[in-house]
């Protein structure tokens, strides 16, 4: 695949776009009524390359069986790609294989943990007790999460006794950790944080998080569905306990996510869905089972999938995380640039690119996003509207809902541009056009309405 | 462009100068709808007036937050079930949801509907029939809770507004 992935660092200016714009073919799609797609919401799920859909397809043709049973050669083949898929993908995030566990996606990663903790109340797994929470102990977790990374906590303090807890926002759409020393005492058991906010693109100080919540012996959960893809990430260096990413936001294919735990974690941790493949001995009165990471792999897993993600991995790779990290950095300062040069606009999150990746959500004075979506899908942009699965920052910043555009490796400044151009548009056809200068920076955001 | 065929005038005019908006008293029963997938919301009251088969719908009052079709949609759906009979405004209620289904086949009943005969269009958008159609469903919600309240405790027809607050829920 090497000569098919654009190498980064080309005459030091960055990656080659076009380049890499040829590795996927749905960029090309031309709309009904001539529109050619401009696709800007990758932060919901991004675009595959033919290197993914390839390995993909090749697995199915050539390779596919069930994994770790059966002594035929398939088998072998199939649980020997499976297995490398682990590996590279361990390597990808700074961790060992034994850490990685599959999963259908960063979803059902945090829920295992959740309910891993919860089954820990009466579970024989040894060390298992250090998971138990009861009345009386807290779990932390912020304003900014998305849904994935909220419900499944408020679940497991329902279903513990435990209380829920969170850091606030601050007006700039940052995490106020100026309670941090309150907030996170002896009580609590479990933080869980965003690594990067899905709406406000907001990076989180995760180190500083996570050395307070070590210090009073809670364990730290990273929702990084959206820093795994756009940044480096090292698991070890990062020094929390449980990451929790999707492989469909990273060029892979739906259907695959992962944990990834500290190994002592995960071998004292309880199983979230149990049956086949995930245990050791069974008996008709009780079983027991195996170590991780097959421990929380109940049943036939999703192995295209898998062998998928590893190819997009081995893409991501090849053109450097760094060098991704720096072209969105270079759009998000651009989009930041114009969308708040741009009258009657509001940027819903940090105003500079600073700690801060490619989501950049905004309101249209006096166009509901819906509508502002609509238009631009006419124009053949496609944008996310909404409250992104993260209401709470809606209720937060006094907005129903945002239109939001996330940007990617294969995004250019061009389309930065037509988006802008697209706001404006949509601002004439619904005549908001603001005749003066006034509105744009952002800074007149309603920061009263915090609840409802 | 085709997406004039989806904001039609009609539906630009009801948005920016909605009817009846706001919540008034009394009333018999209130409904609170939301889009769980948008966040669009909907708080709506209907208060009746008259006995058996004369039962009309006296009031429809509605507070929301939402995009242009949902917001348009609660204003027309004022416009078309205040004053009548429960009978016809649960034919009217019937025709606009017919309508929304009808993925653009359907030529809609300019008597029955009027300015409904706008959201033609939006039928062809299968996201924003669910925005076209909150109103609607809170509507339907809040009159069968009034109904149910009517049999239940309406001997005099003197209603309490405030008596009867709980929302539907989602």
């Amino acid at each position: 695949m090497s000569d098919g992935v654009a190498r980064a660092g080309r005459a030091g200016l960055g990656l080659d776009v076009e380049r890499i714009r040829k590795d996927f073919p749905i960029l090309e799609r031309v709309l009904p009524g001539g529109r050619q797609l401009i696709y800007l919401d990758s932060g919901a799920t991004s675009q595959k390359p033919r290197q993914v859909l390839d390995a993909e397809r090749e697995f199915y043709e050539r390779h596919n069986a069930a994994v770790h049973r059966g002594a035929h050669r398939l088998a072998e083949e199939a649980t020997e790609l499976y297995e490398s898929a682990r590996a590279k993908v361990a390597a990808f995030v700074g961790a060992d294989p034994g850490e990685v566990v599959f999963t259908k996606n960063a979803t059902e990663a945090i829920n295992l943990v959740a309910y891993g903790m919860s089954n820990a109340a009466t579970s024989s797994v040894p060390g298992a007790d250090r998971f138990r929470l009861g009345p009386g102990d807290e779990v932390v977790v912020t304003e900014m999460e998305h849904h994935a990374n909220l419900v499944p906590w408020q679940m497991l303090c329902e279903r513990t006794g435990a209380t829920l807890r969170w850091f606030g926002l601050t007006d700039e759409g940052r995490l106020d950790l100026s309670t941090l020393e309150e907030m996170i005492t002896e009580r609590v058991k479990v933080v869980a944080v965003t690594h990067q906010s899905n709406v406000l693109g907001t990076v989180n100080p995760v180190d500083v998080i996570t050395a307070r919540a070590h210090a009073v012996g809670a364990f730290v959960v990273v929702d990084a569905a959206q820093s795994v893809p756009h940044q480096p990430v090292d698991f070890h260096r990062l020094g929390v306990d449980f990451l929790a990413f999707s492989g469909h936001k990273m060029l892979g294919p739906t259907g695959i996510g992962v944990l990834v735990g500290r190994r002592e974690l995960l071998e004292a941790l309880p199983p979230f869905l149990t049956g086949g493949s995930m245990i050791e001995v069974v008996r008709m009165e009780a079983s027991t089972f195996a170590p991780p990471p097959q421990r929380f792999e109940a049943g036939v897993p999703n192995i295209a999938q898998a062998v998928g993600l590893a190819a997009a991995v081995d893409y991501l790779s090849e053109v450097g995380m760094e060098a991704v990290a720096e072209h969105e950095r270079d759009l998000t300062a651009y989009a930041l640039e114009r969308l708040g040069a741009t009258p009657g606009v509001r940027v819903v999150g940090p105003l500079t690119a600073e700690a801060r990746g490619g989501a950049v959500s905004f309101v249209v004075d006096g166009v509901h996003p819906h509508d502002v979506g609509q238009v631009l899908d006419d124009l053949g942009i496609a944008v996310r509207v909404g409250h992104h699965c993260a209401w709470p920052i809606m209720r937060r910043y006094g907005v129903p809902a945002t239109t939001r555009a996330t940007f990617y490796l294969y995004n250019t400044r061009a389309e930065v541009d037509a988006l802008v151009e697209g706001v404006e548009h949509v601002q004439r056809f619904f005549g908001v056009a603001p005749t003066a200068t006034a509105g744009g920076a952002g800074g007149g955001r309603n920061t009263s309405g915090a609840t409802r | 462009m085709q997406v004039e065929t989806l904001y039609q005038d009609i539906i630009l005019d009801h948005y920016k100068n909605p009817h009846g908006k706001g919540l008034r008293e009394p009333y018999d029963a209130e409904a609170y709808h939301v889009n769980p997938t948008c966040g669009d919301e909907v708080t709506l009251r209907v208060r009746l007036a008259g006995e058996g088969d004369d039962v009309r719908i006296d009031d429809v009052s509605y507070d929301s937050v939402g995009c242009s079709i949902s917001q348009a949609a609660a204003s027309v759906l004022h416009d078309l079930v205040r004053g009548q009979r429960l009978e016809d405004a649960m034919r009217v209620h019937d025709e606009f949801v017919a309508l929304m289904q009808s993925k653009g086949q359907v030529e809609p009943d300019e008597e029955v509907l009027q300015d409904g005969i706008a959201f033609a269009g939006v039928s062809k958008y299968p996201a924003r029939i669910k925005c076209a159609l909150l109103a609607w469903m809170a509507w339907k919600d809040a009159t069968a809770r009034a109904l149910g309240r009517d049999q239940a405790s309406r001997p005099g027809g003197g209603l309490d507004g405030q008596a009867n607050k709980e929302g539907a829920g989602r």
